[in-house]
């Protein structure tokens, strides 16, 4: 089944070859500075404010709860989220060149 | 209790229910290598079991790999030993996951190379190049490789309490090694997906039960509330169970033990060990510690991207969509594990203390062995029960970890060193015998090493080779995969520099805390270059990255010819059929 020339035309243009890096690179560069904002300030929450950090929270302190609890369902979201908007941005991308 | 169970007595104080445990679960995981061997015929099944796997048994796979003795022993040990600084290790092992599937993941599987061997030589048209990829994966393999090992000796030494170290690694070893060298990854899949459920119910297991007894989570963790600073060798009475009117006592803490606030507050043993060596106050020693866990959490984050024995894994599934299925699977599978080795850690601090006195293999990385064992001190053989569960997960961790590792090593030997550079026109079945031979070689040099590095924590020394696929292949995959304009030798200069910077530190840290070079004054005199030694990730990463911009700007005439196309077939969606495309044009670029 040879592709017709347009489609290949468009596949192999500058223009969809940059437009789905950027799209993708945006997705996935939201996605690490949710993970980053949260992982990076942690350490500096820890710094400047040890006391409020250092509240008990049912046994824990604040900080052991965040860091040893808390932290991995909030990456589960990040990327559920990642991986649902990925395919769909996928789809998107594929029927756009196949509609031509 | 030993007298109710005289034949077993002369194995001298070994506990049969721990030994039982562990020799099932041992038995269990070679006759599975072997029997899946009789199905596993082709060269393709042996190197990626040929792509036939499910998501569950792929996501279940993939965590059973990852999950080593450094996360089954280690982080429990190290929460135990250190105290909040070492949460970073299990949160970091689950999140680096997350930048896997962020940057690289999908593109890398869209591009259809097996390893990162076969990307690096995909990518820049270039067999030199691959052929210095592929030596990191045997230094990263060899480094991942020694922790494993130390937790094989360490069981083995708890088990049979009269055993040397070195036995215990020697024996596991040599199974292993057998097990790989007659089975190859489709028997690994099963047995590691299997091996999975085993850890899991493990660690599970024994940590409810403990909570049970001895009190939650919180309610430990709220024992650490200095009241035993001031009298840290008496006993105290900190609660009474009610049900069965027999105090919870906490046990005193020894003297080598970190006192309560270090242990419980951020920036506590861990990050300031080299500036308290130095002399520094708590106060100026606060910034070097806030370094520390940066480079730590840089090298952790980075470094699971870079790790050469789960990138292979994204192979095993049918197509991209299922590999992202799979990869949240892997998420929650493993972020539900690393839930609990610390809550081991906590319950040990306050219930088995004596560890904090005793050193390598019977010191705080063997915790999650040890402590489902007092348990027997109110339910009879309970303990010991629960205690042989933990040590059959420990089996399993370590036992799947290094199978899955010694496959990557071997492979590359037989498929890159053998297969490519010094026999091109070896037939499929030579190459199988290599991989045997590479097998066993690799398998004897891993117990060699590992024999050497009891001293050292498990999690310690997991952490350096992440330190050192952070700063070879992670910079390596996220600039080949998202700039154009890389260039091979912009590539390979960033590569080799970081990761050699990185293996160079991390070698000298190990040397030097295993006391084969005095340099211990050295490090006094100058904290700073102790932690950027110890932890090199955040200045090996960027620079290998710079390296890589500036090279590649300097040899920007390089940049592969066909490029575009290269870009298309890593970021265009599968859909679109264009790696078939590309093949077929490679293969007819080369007839000509």
């Amino acid at each position: 089944m040879p592709p017709s020339s347009s489609r290949d035309e468009t596949v192999h243009s500058e223009a969809f070859l940059s437009s789905l890096m950027r799209r993708q690179l945006r997705l996935s560069i939201g996605c690490a500075v949710a993970f980053l904002v949260a992982l990076l300030g942690l350490p500096l929450a820890n710094y400047f404010a040890p006391d409020f950090m250092a509240m008990r929270v049912g046994g824990f302190t604040l900080t052991w709860l965040i860091l040893g609890v808390l932290f991995f369902p909030y990456v589960w979201l990040i990327s559920g989220y990642f991986i649902k908007r990925s395919l769909k941005l996928e789809a998107d991308e594929a029927a756009e060149v196949l509609s031509k | 209790m030993n007298t109710a169970l005289p034949p077993l007595a002369f194995l001298g104080g070994v506990d049969p229910w721990i030994f039982i445990f562990s020799f099932v679960t041992v038995a269990i995981t070679i006759w599975m290598g072997f029997r899946s061997a009789k199905t596993s015929k082709t060269a393709g099944d042996f190197f990626v079991a040929g792509r036939s796997v499910s998501v569950g048994w792929n996501a279940s796979a993939i965590s059973g790999e990852y999950l080593s003795a450094a996360s089954f022993m280690g982080v429990a040990g190290m929460v135990m030993a250190v105290g909040y600084d070492a949460l970073w290790y299990p949160v970091c092992y689950a999140c680096g996951y997350l930048f896997l599937l962020l940057f690289i993941a999908g593109p890398l599987r869209r591009f259809g190379a097996y390893t990162i061997p076969d990307f690096a030589e995909g990518r820049y048209d270039s067999p030199v190049f691959r052929k210095i990829a592929v030596v990191f994966v045997l230094f990263i393999g060899l480094f991942y490789t020694l922790p494993q090992m130390k937790g094989a000796g360490t069981t083995l030494a708890y088990i049979f309490p009269g055993l040397p170290y070195w036995v215990g690694v020697a024996v596991v070893g040599v199974v292993i090694t057998l097990n790989v060298a007659l089975g190859g990854m489709k028997g690994i899949t099963l047995v590691q997906a299997m091996q999975y459920w085993m850890k899991m119910f493990a660690i599970s297991v024994p940590v409810f039960v403990l909570m049970a007894v001895f009190g939650g989570y919180g309610k430990n963790l709220s024992y650490n509330d200095g009241r035993t600073l001031a009298d840290a060798m008496n006993p105290v009475a900190i609660t009474q169970s009610v049900e069965t009117s027999a105090p919870a006592v906490r046990e005193p803490l020894p003297a080598k033990a970190p006192s309560d606030s270090t242990w419980l507050s951020p920036f506590g043993t861990l990050t300031t060990k080299a500036s308290k060596a130095a002399g520094l106050s708590a106060e100026e020693s606060k910034p070097y510690s806030l370094l520390y866990t940066y480079s730590l959490i840089i090298a952790l984050v980075c470094g699971t991207a870079g790790l050469p024995h789960i990138l292979v894994r994204f192979y095993t599934n049918p197509d991209g969509v299922a590999a992202k299925r799979t990869t949240m699977w892997v998420m929650i599978l493993i972020g539900v594990f690393y839930v609990f080795p610390p809550v081991m850690g906590v319950i040990g601090r306050n219930l088995l203390p004596e560890l904090y006195a005793a050193t390598g293999a019977k010191g705080t990385d063997k915790i999650v062995l040890e402590l489902p064992r007092i348990i027997n001190e109110r339910y009879g053989v309970w303990g010991s029960i629960m205690s042989g569960i933990a040590c059959a997960g420990a089996f399993a961790a370590f036992m799947s970890t290094f199978s899955g590792l010694l496959v990557s090593m071997t492979g590359a030997i037989a498929h890159d060193v053998y297969g490519r550079m010094l026999r091109p026109k070896s037939s499929p079945e030579q190459r199988m015998k290599m991989f045997k031979f590479a097998a066993i070689g690799v398998g004897g040099m891993s117990v060699l090493l590992g024999s050497q590095v009891e001293q050292l924590q498990i999690n310690f020394m997991v952490g350096q080779a992440f330190a050192i696929a952070a700063a070879s292949y992670f910079p390596l995959l996220f600039m080949s995969v998202w700039w154009r304009g890389m260039t091979m030798k912009g590539a390979a200069t960033g590569m080799l520099t970081g990761g050699i910077a990185a293996l160079a530190c991390t070698t000298i840290i190990n040397l030097s805390d295993l006391k084969k070079i005095d340099i211990a004054g050295f490090w006094v005199e100058h904290p700073l270059l102790r932690i950027l030694c110890e932890q090199p990730a955040i200045w090996s990463v960027p620079l290998a990255i710079t390296l890589m911009i500036v090279v590649s700007k300097a040899t920007s005439k390089d940049v592969p010819k066909d490029i575009r196309m290269k870009m298309l077939v890593l970021h265009a969606p599968e859909a679109l059929g264009l790696k078939n495309e590309y093949i077929q044009e490679q293969q007819a670029g080369a007839g000509h």
